[in-house]
C-alpha cells in the first residue's frame, strides 16, 4: 500500500486554561487517499480538535504537547506559519457544521465562491465565475446562475451546504474535512448532502476526515473510522470491522444505545456506569504511565 | 378503548396575516389542515415530519398555546378551544411540556431550586415554601439530580443535566399530559438514551399520556405506542409503531425511513431511492 495521504503519531495536546488538563492522548491516526475516514466520539472526545489542529485553528487554550501530523510527507506542526497557509489553503478544505455562520449574511454566493479561484488561482473575473457556475453545477445545485447572485439568507439549509461543498471541492483539495456537516438537517436532506459528499470524493479521489457522532451516518459513508473517548483512541479500524464486530467495549456499549427505527420498540440501553468506569480507568492508567515517564 | 385524554378533530390553524416589506399584508398562511388526533390515558404518541410540516404547532394547539382557526380540541372531555384564559388556567398545570433547549428555556437569572419551586406554589399545590422544597428535592432525586443543583444556575449544568431540570419542571406538578418537543436531537447518543429512559419510567410511574415530537423516527420507535406522521400539515400515515415501521403504507413515510442511516452495514444505501419517488 502507498503512503497515506495523511497520518497523526502520538498526538496529545491539553487544555491550559484547565490545569493542563489533556485533551488529546496519544493520537495515532492515518488516511489514505481516496479513504472516508470517521473521527467519531461523544461531546468532549476530542474529534473537532483533532480537526482544529490539522487547520492549524487550535484555540488559544489547548495546546500541543506531542506528535506529528504528517499531510503528503511533511510535518504541519513544524512548518512556519507562512507555509503552513500555503500548504493548507491549497491541500486542505473544511465543510463545517453550520452552512449559516460559514458563509458572509452580506455577500452573495457568487462572490463568496469566487474569491478562493481568483486568489488561489489567479483566475480572472470571469473565469472564476464560469467556474464557479461549473462547481454549482456539480453539486447538483437547481438553477446556479441565481444562486450565484442570492444571499445566504434566501437559501434553505441543504442549498447553503451544497454551496459549501462546492466550495471545499473549488481548489481540488487532496483533503478535506467534514465537520458534523449534515447535523442541523432534515434526515431526507442529509441523505441527499452524504450522497453528495462521498460522489464528489469519489470523483476527485479526495481523501476525508468525517467527524460525527452518529454510529449510523459513519457506517454509511466512512471506509475507516476511529473511535474516541475523553481525546483517546478506544477503537479504530475497518468499518465493517467496528460496526460489526466491535470488540471494545464502549464501542459495543454506543452501538447497544443508540435507538433503532428497524427493531420493535425496546428500552434503550444507556451506556453501563461499569463501562464508562472501565474507560475513564483506561484513560487514568494511560496518564499515570506517560507521569512516571517523564 | 376508554375515552382518550386529548382528542383533536379537524384541527386548522393558520398564523396570522404579516405586514411584509414594502407590501400590503400577506395572506394568513395554513399550517395545519384539518388535522385528526387521539391521545390516550397513559399512552405515548410518536409525532414525526420535517421541518415545516407542522408538528410543532400541532403540539403547541394540543396544549391550548396556540387557537385553531377551527376544529375541536377536548382534553379530558371539555372543549379547550373556545376557553377563556382564566378558565384554561386549572387545566395549563395537568398539561405540562418539555421543551427542545433547556439552556433557552430556563430563566439564566433563577437558580434551579426557585425555577422548580414556582410553580407549585403558583398553582397553590403547596402552601408555604418549605413543603415545595421538600417536593422539589423528592423529585430532583427521582430524575438522578443531585440535590446541590438547587443552588445553581442554568449555565452550571452539562446539557443532560439541564434537560432533566426540564423533566423535573413537568412532571413536579404531577400533570396529566407533557408534550415533549424534540427533547433529545441535541444531546449525544449516551446522554439521550438516559434522557428517553427516564422519561419511559415516570410516564408509566405516573400514568402519563405525552406525545412526543421528533425528526428522529429511531427515537420515536423507541419510545412510543402510536405514531403520527406529518407531512405540510397534514397527517400522511398514523397507527401503532409496529405496524407504521415494519409496513409503512404512505410513500412519504417510507422516504423518511429510508433516509435514516443505520448502524449497519448495507453498501446500497447510499445510492437508494426508496420505490415511488422523485430525487
Amino acid at each position: 500500500m502507498s503512503e497515506p495521504l495523511l497520518s497523526i503519531a502520538h498526538l496529545s495536546a491539553v487544555s491550559t486554561r484547565d490545569g493542563n488538563a489533556p485533551v488529546l492522548r496519544d493520537v495515532s491516526l492515518s488516511v489514505a487517499r481516496g479513504e472516508v475516514h470517521g473521527l467519531v466520539g461523544e461531546s468532549g472526545a476530542g474529534k473537532s480538535t483533532i480537526a482544529k489542529a490539522i487547520l492549524g485553528i487550535l484555540p488559544g487554550g489547548i495546546r500541543i504537547t506531542q506528535g506529528r501530523i504528517n499531510l503528503g510527507g511533511r510535518d504541519l506542526l513544524v512548518l512556519g506559519a507562512h507555509e503552513r497557509r500555503r500548504l493548507l489553503g491549497a491541500e486542505v478544505a473544511l465543510i463545517p457544521q453550520d452552512p449559516l455562520t460559514a458563509l458572509n449574511p452580506a455577500r452573495r454566493i457568487g462572490a463568496q465562491l469566487t474569491d478562493g479561484l481568483r486568489l488561489w488561482r489567479s483566475l480572472s473575473a470571469r473565469d472564476a465565475e464560469l467556474r464557479a457556475l461549473a462547481l454549482l453545477d456539480d453539486v447538483q445545485m437547481r438553477e446556479p446562475a441565481r444562486v450565484m447572485r442570492a444571499y445566504p439568507h434566501e437559501l434553505s439549509g441543504g442549498m447553503r451546504q451544497r454551496v459549501l461543498i462546492a466550495a471545499a471541492f473549488a481548489l481540488d483539495p487532496k483533503l478535506v474535512i467534514a465537520d458534523e456537516p449534515t447535523t442541523a438537517l432534515d434526515t431526507t436532506v442529509q441523505k441527499q448532502i452524504l450522497r453528495l459528499i462521498r460522489a464528489m470524493q469519489e470523483r476527485h479521489g479526495t481523501s476525508v476526515i468525517f467527524v460525527t457522532h452518529n454510529l449510523g451516518v459513519v457506517a454509511q459513508i466512512c471506509d475507516r473510522a476511529t473511535l474516541l473517548y475523553m481525546g483517546k483512541v478506544m477503537e479504530q479500524g475497518a468499518i465493517r470491522d467496528l460496526i460489526e464486530a466491535p470488540h471494545h467495549p464502549y464501542t459495543q456499549a454506543l452501538m447497544a444505545a443508540c435507538p433503532r427505527y428497524d427493531r420493535p420498540g425496546q428500552e434503550l440501553e444507556p451506556i453501563p456506569d461499569a463501562v464508562l468506569a472501565a474507560c475513564r480507568a483506561e484513560v487514568v492508567a494511560f496518564d499515570r504511565a506517560g507521569a512516571s515517564h517523564g | 378503548m376508554a375515552e382518550a385524554l386529548i382528542d383533536a378533530r379537524a384541527v386548522v390553524v393558520a398564523y396570522a396575516a404579516r405586514r411584509q416589506f414594502l407590501s400590503k399584508t400577506a395572506p394568513a398562511r395554513p399550517v395545519l389542515h384539518g388535522v385528526d388526533l387521539t391521545i390516550g390515558r397513559g399512552e405515548t404518541v410518536g409525532i414525526v415530519g420535517e421541518s415545516g410540516s407542522g408538528k410543532t404547532t400541532l403540539g403547541r394547539a394540543l396544549i391550548g398555546l396556540l387557537r385553531p382557526v377551527s376544529g375541536s380540541i377536548h382534553v379530558d372531555g371539555r372543549e379547550i378551544t373556545d376557553l377563556t384564559e382564566a378558565a384554561m388556567r386549572p387545566l395549563r398545570r395537568r398539561m405540562q411540556m418539555i421543551f427542545q433547549d433547556p439552556m433557552s428555556s430556563l430563566n439564566p437569572r433563577r437558580t434551579i431550586g426557585r425555577t422548580l419551586t414556582a410553580p407549585l406554589l403558583l398553582h397553590g399545590l403547596v402552601d408555604e415554601h418549605a413543603a415545595a422544597r421538600r417536593r422539589v428535592e423528592k423529585i430532583l432525586e427521582r430524575v438522578g439530580l443531585p440535590a446541590n443543583v438547587l443552588e445553581r444556575y442554568p449555565h452550571e449544568l452539562s446539557g443532560g443535566q439541564r434537560q432533566r431540570v426540564g423533566i423535573a419542571r413537568a412532571v413536579v406538578l404531577a400533570p396529566d399530559f407533557v408534550l415533549a418537543d424534540e427533547i433529545v436531537s441535541g444531546l449525544d447518543v449516551s446522554t439521550q438514551a438516559q434522557v428517553l429512559k427516564l422519561l419511559g419510567e415516570l410516564k408509566r410511574e405516573m400514568n402519563l399520556s405525552m406525545a412526543l415530537i421528533s425528526h428522529d423516527l429511531s427515537v420515536v420507535r423507541a419510545v412510543c405506542d402510536r405514531v403520527y406522521v406529518l407531512s405540510q400539515g397534514r397527517v400522511v400515515e398514523q397507527g401503532r409503531c409496529d405496524f407504521v415501521f415494519d409496513h409503512p403504507q404512505d410513500a412519504y413515510t417510507r422516504t423518511l425511513l429510508d433516509a435514516i442511516p443505520l448502524p449497519v452495514i448495507d453498501p446500497a444505501w447510499l445510492d437508494r431511492q426508496p420505490p415511488g419517488t422523485a430525487t
